[in-house]
């Protein structure tokens, strides 16, 4: 593999592999979204594995895989699977995890002793395949269409893509209130139980028509991992959708790729580039992302810390102002600006920013002064905290000792608008409980 | 007689199969069935690892490779579970497809650059190959199978309670996170000692299918762990008899489908719990409720009109057409069907309760004393469920004519007062007329 | 506040032969056999804000749901409007209890209004930008107009149940069904909600609302259900909302009813 050169790679076996698979991976991402948002990946499992089967007994009849009837007998068993394990659960009272392994195992172990059978004797379809897929082997059949030579492969692939696309745009609305709220989907008369197995019809197609190129595991893959990816990175249905189809194209490209470069096979390398993409939605995506999150709460810690720092500066301004004194405060270093709880490093790093920020500024004799800019904002902070202790006092029969705690943890959420509402409520008080000014709303007033 | 590869591979079947039955039972009720497929699944790229970093067919290290990607893969879906949004069954379904597809194309690798005879080893482990299944192999089998017996009979009380209610079993005290872990570890093992005879894709219905199957049997865990491990060793040994004894059919499946023929008539025949059994009970549940609605709307019409004549007794010929058209239901929604079923009607004919009146139906003499003894439970019922309201548990299964067994007999005394106090209690004497037994 | 936007408003002449509204006959709901509802029988014969009380485990919620037709009955039937409720559903509107749903579904507030509008539509027909207007106007109505783009997930507990109530009036319905609409809401919310349900019925609907909160039900609404298992009373809420009814429904818990017998009190006062 280390002598892999690009230039002997066959394109036209590279663009009618990636196109089989790319093609087979977006119908099972596009419905696999659905199957996501309903929590029912597991299903769509099952169904992958239980159609073998019914693969195995069209099989033993038509004696090709790209005959109709493995479509209708794969198909049939898929349903099965949906419905048996809706009875095992509903009547049998077996819990819904179990009752899907247990029948997805069984009828797998079935397709799998059948086919061990039937490739005991006369037919080629060996349990590997089943598995990985003859991907590879894309090529081997093909037909001439408009003078190009097209792989068989390539129809029934494209229809069951094209089948996806209507089924998903006929029923969008049916679909998305089925999967949101199937009760009320029942009760307005679009019936969830009717869209759930209109669902398990498709998503039996789509692995049926994906199984015979890509195999099992990369059916599975695709139902569930794009789409799994996809709800981290968008908050709509639709954009949901393009992104799951997005990641499974790219994952059929890659994976081709990289099983060229690795000597392997195609469908296990999509299985790791779609796993990979997944993990970079895990970490980065731009809401949901753990990346993201982890920046949010340190950046919200990082903002109380230094509001907290400039709050102080603030009052120790105003406690020099009352006593008329003028020497000047021996505040220094970070830890003036700590708040219970929140370990010197956040604290350090509040004030970092807050010099950048120029709200505050070191004095010649290293103690830190709030700069104008930094007063303003100081001042709207501890009117915050004011305002709130006054309405507490007001409302709540509360100690006056009582509180500063809840004010303290609340003025970095009070905006303007908030504020506002309070002043006016509390008919613009001059004092707060403790008797201390309460600060204008901003420095002209 | 058996020969001794037979015998060996019937063994470590069969102590296989008892161990995922017992450790099975708690990955079923706690509801980690499917968690045991991902464990599998994300075991087998370790395999492919300790082969690539050995370079050679060493079972232990497989085994211990297995165990380690399987413990990370477990833990990357919980760790997927707990810190974002995506939720549990597409964390499994993520985990188990990449694991999975990460050792197909890593035993693809390996086979495409080593010499053919290493490649044997690896494809054995997706569907399992027991067949081959070496005297070693059958030793640590046992040696596992007899460590989760000697843990789960040390620790029973503690795993039992921590199965049926984790919260409560935190809160008493236990360390319930460690035990649950321990259950964990249990079914990580015995997956992976699973693996080279049964295979990736198919050891998940080894914990799960006897286990499922004994839960239809019984409602007490522990008569649920001895039917499971029995179920798993018997289906294990006959799986593995049959595959020696036909061409063509590989261990692993086979023992699945046979552990799936003994779900199938688990699920069907159980006896108290069994799909059979419970729609014939279901039935009855809806006809007997059909049958004593129909007593009492025939009943309450008749004393209806035996208090606009001013007689002594309901008249057991009151015909039914005319209940229909009670002052009851004027104001009624016109499509409903308010009517009796025929079918209820023809029922309660042939069983003896009513009689067939020109123009509509009666009670017979023995449907007016069952008649009255279905209004008088109903009428204790609905009158002790309003003295006492917050005591519905008592009502138990809906029957009205269980009365006299479910309520202490002070009680039905002087709830029968309060009925005869205001002239609303039927008279029922004699015997309780006979209902076919149900 | 505003009136509900009625775009086509439908004309509901008082007939004296009307069917009843909803019918509920002898229902019964056993889950293993164990009943959760018995022998339930109800008649709504006029339009009513109806209050659906009792305690937790009384089968409230399945009541709704049978009703509904979305649990198995064991026996009995409904109708609604004089014809079964399958052949009404078009003018049922159901609101589920807020933890029914996931609320990380990717829509935004405003596709969830429009939800109400599917039922109208039937199968395959998409909502229109009549449709979206309607919404806007629903959402708008219930003051969340701002928040129409956001994502569902983004919204507050009260917001959230201030959405599903957006919805319930795009459904146009003329029967409502609400499961504890103001369970959790702030007490803003619980105002909106209510006078919400005024308008609903001054403009001739239904709407039966579960509701836990006992102090409240005698201001709230004009009949009351008392369920436990079965039906304890149905009727006027002066007449039905009493404490003997209540001590039928809830049993010796008396801290309950005085809380009850409290805003009975105060409600006698006021008049």
């Amino acid at each position: 593999m280390n002598d892999f050169d690009f230039a002997a790679v066959d394109w036209g076996q590279a663009f009618w592999t990636i196109a089989a698979a790319a093609l087979s991976s977006v119908s099972c991402a596009l419905l696999g979204c659905y199957l996501v948002l309903r929590r029912m990946s597991l299903l769509g499992d099952a169904i992958s594995h239980a159609i073998l089967p019914g693969i195995a007994v069209a099989f033993w009849f038509g004696g090709t895989t790209a005959a109709l009837p493995m479509f209708l007998g794969a198909v049939a068993v898929g349903l099965l699977t949906a419905a048996l394990t809706e009875t095992l659960h509903r009547a049998g009272n077996v819990p819904e995890d179990a009752a899907m392994g247990v029948v997805f195992t069984s009828l797998f172990a079935l397709g799998v002793v059948m086919i061990a059978r039937l490739s005991a004797g006369r037919i080629d379809l060996d349990p590997d395949c089943v598995l990985y897929g003859r991907i590879e082997h894309v090529l081997l059949e093909t037909r001439t269409v408009l003078g190009r030579e097209i792989p068989l492969a390539m129809f029934p692939l494209g229809t069951t893509l094209l089948a996806t696309a209507l089924f998903i745009g006929a029923c969008w609305k049916e679909l998305k209130i089925a999967s949101f709220d199937p009760a009320l989907a029942t009760a307005m008369g679009l019936s969830a139980g009717v869209v759930h197995y209109l669902l398990m019809g498709m998503v039996a197609v789509a692995s049926v028509a994906a199984f015979d190129s890509v195999g099992s595991v990369i059916v599975v893959a695709m139902l569930i991992v794009p789409a799994a990816a996809a709800h981290l990175l968008a908050d709509r249905l639709g954009p949901m959708l393009a992104w799951a189809a997005g990641i499974a194209f790219l994952s059929a490209v890659l994976g081709y790729l990289g099983a060229v470069y690795f000597n392997t096979v195609v469908a296990g390398m999509m299985a790791i580039v779609v796993g990979l993409e997944f993990t970079l939605a895990v970490l980065l995506a731009p809401r949901h992302g753990l990346v993201s999150r982890a920046w949010h709460r340190l950046d919200l810690a990082l903002r109380i810390v230094s509001e907290d720092i400039i709050a102080r500066l603030y009052r120790a301004e105003e406690g020099r102002a009352e006593e008329g004194r003028a020497e000047e405060s021996h505040l220094a270093g970070p830890s003036i600006g700590q708040p219970a709880g929140s370990g010197g490093f956040t604290a350090w790093l509040g004030l970092r920013r807050l010099l950048r920020r120029g709200d505050v500024k070191r004095a010649p004799d290293r103690s830190l002064r709030l700069t104008e800019q930094g007063r303003l904002a100081a001042q709207s902070l501890v009117r915050s905290h004011r305002l709130w202790e006054a309405y507490l006092g007001e409302h709540f029969d509360l100690p006056l000792d009582h509180l500063h705690e809840p004010a303290e943890r609340v003025e970095h959420f009070i905006g303007p608008q908030l504020q506002e509402r309070l002043a006016s409520e509390l008919a613009r008080p001059g004092v707060d409980p403790h008797g201390k000014e309460i600060p204008p709303s901003d420095h002209k007033s | 007689m058996i020969a001794y590869n037979t015998a060996v591979v019937l063994a470590g079947a069969s102590l296989l199969g008892a161990s995922t039955g017992l450790v099975g039972s708690f990955a079923v009720l706690r509801r980690r069935a499917l968690l045991g497929d991902a464990l599998a699944h994300a075991a087998f790229p370790g395999v492919c690892l300790a082969f690539l970093c050995l370079d050679r067919r060493n079972l232990p290290a497989m085994l211990v490779g297995a165990l380690m990607t399987g413990i990370v893969g477990v833990s990357l879906l919980i760790g997927l579970r707990r810190a974002t949004r995506v939720k549990e069954d597409a964390a499994i379904g993520v985990v188990l497809s990449v694991f999975f597809g990460a050792g197909l194309a890593l035993s693809r690798m390996i086979q495409n650059r080593s010499s053919a005879g290493s490649r044997a080893g690896l494809d054995s482990y997706i569907f399992g190959s027991a067949a081959t299944m070496r005297l070693a192999e059958l030793w640590l089998i046992a040696g596992v199978a007899a460590a989760c017996l000697a843990i789960v009979l040390v620790l029973y009380k503690e795993f039992k309670l921590v199965a049926f209610d984790a919260g409560f079993a935190r809160v008493q005290g236990w360390p319930a996170g460690r035990l649950d872990l321990l259950l964990m570890g249990l079914i990580a093992i015995t997956v992976v000692i699973g693996l080279p005879a049964v295979g990736a894709v198919l050891i998940a219905a080894m914990l799960i299918l006897p286990a499922a199957a004994a839960r239809f049997w019984t409602d007490r865990l522990g008569v649920m762990l001895v039917v499971s491990a029995a179920l798993g060793a018997t289906s294990a040994a006959a799986g593995t008899l049959l595959s020696a004894q036909y061409d063509g059919l590989p261990t692993g499946p086979t023992i699945v489908l046979v552990g799936a023929a003994a779900f199938l008539c688990s699920a069907l025949f159980a006896l108290r719990r069994g799909a059979l059994s419970r729609s014939v009970r279901q039935l009855r549940f809806r006809r007997r409720l059909e049958e004593q609605r129909l007593l009492r709307t025939l009943y309450e019409a008749a004393e209806a009109g035996r208090q606009a004549s001013g007689g002594p007794q309901p008249s057991p010929l009151a015909p039914l057409h005319r209940v229909t058209h009670q002052p009851a239901n004027a104001g009624r929604s016109p499509a409903l069907q308010h009517a009796p079923r025929p079918a209820a009607l023809r029922r309660a004919v042939r069983a003896g309760w009513l009689t067939v009146e020109p123009g509509g139906y009666g009670l017979s003499e023995q449907g007016l004393s069952r008649a009255a003894h279905v209004v008088r439970g109903y009428r204790l019922w609905r009158l002790f469920l309003s003295e006492c309201a917050d005591q519905v548990g008592a009502f138990g299964e809906l029957d009205v004519e269980a009365v006299d067994e479910r309520l202490p007999p002070g009680v039905v005394s002087a709830l029968e007062a309060r009925l005869l106090a205001e002239g609303r209690l039927p008279a029922t004497e004699g015997e309780r007329p006979r209902v076919r037994p149900s | 506040m505003t009136t509900i936007p009625q775009p086509e408003p439908k004309t509901h002449e008082p007939d004296s032969a009307a069917p009843p509204v909803l019918d509920v006959h002898d229902v019964t709901v056993a889950y293993h056999r164990r009943p959760v509802l018995w022998d339930v029988d109800l008649t709504i014969q006029e339009p009513s804000l109806i209050g659906i009380v009792g305690p937790n485990g009384a089968g409230k919620s399945t009541l709704i749901k049978a009703i509904l037709g979305l649990v198995p009955l064991a026996s009995g039937s409904v109708a609604a409007f004089g014809q079964p409720i399958d052949r009404q559903r078009r003018r049922i509107g159901y609101v589920p209890q807020r933890e029914s749903v996931d609320w990380d579904f990717p829509v935004s507030v405003l596709d969830v209004v429009l939800m109400g509008t599917y039922g109208q539509l039937g199968w395959f027909r998409r909502p229109g930008r009549r449709q979206r207007a309607w919404a806007l106007e629903c959402l708008e109505h219930v003051g969340l107009a701002d928040l129409a783009r956001q994502q569902i997930g983004q919204l507050s507990g009260g917001q959230q149940q201030r959405t599903f109530l957006a919805r319930a009036l795009a459904q146009r319905a003329d029967l409502y069904f609400m499961d504890e609409p103001m369970a959790g809401v702030d007490a803003a919310t619980e105002q909106v909600i209510f006078s919400l349900l005024r308008e609903l019925r001054e403009q001739g609907k239904t709407v039966f609302v579960v509701h836990h909160d006992l102090r409240t039900v005698p201001e709230y609404y004009e009949q009351v259900v008392l369920l436990n298992m079965r039906l304890v009373a149905s009727g006027r809420t002066e007449t039905t909302f009493t404490r003997a009814n209540l001590q039928k429904t809830y049993g010796g818990r008396l801290d309950i009813l005085d809380d009850a017998a409290d805003a009975l009190a105060a409600r006698e006062r006021s008049r």
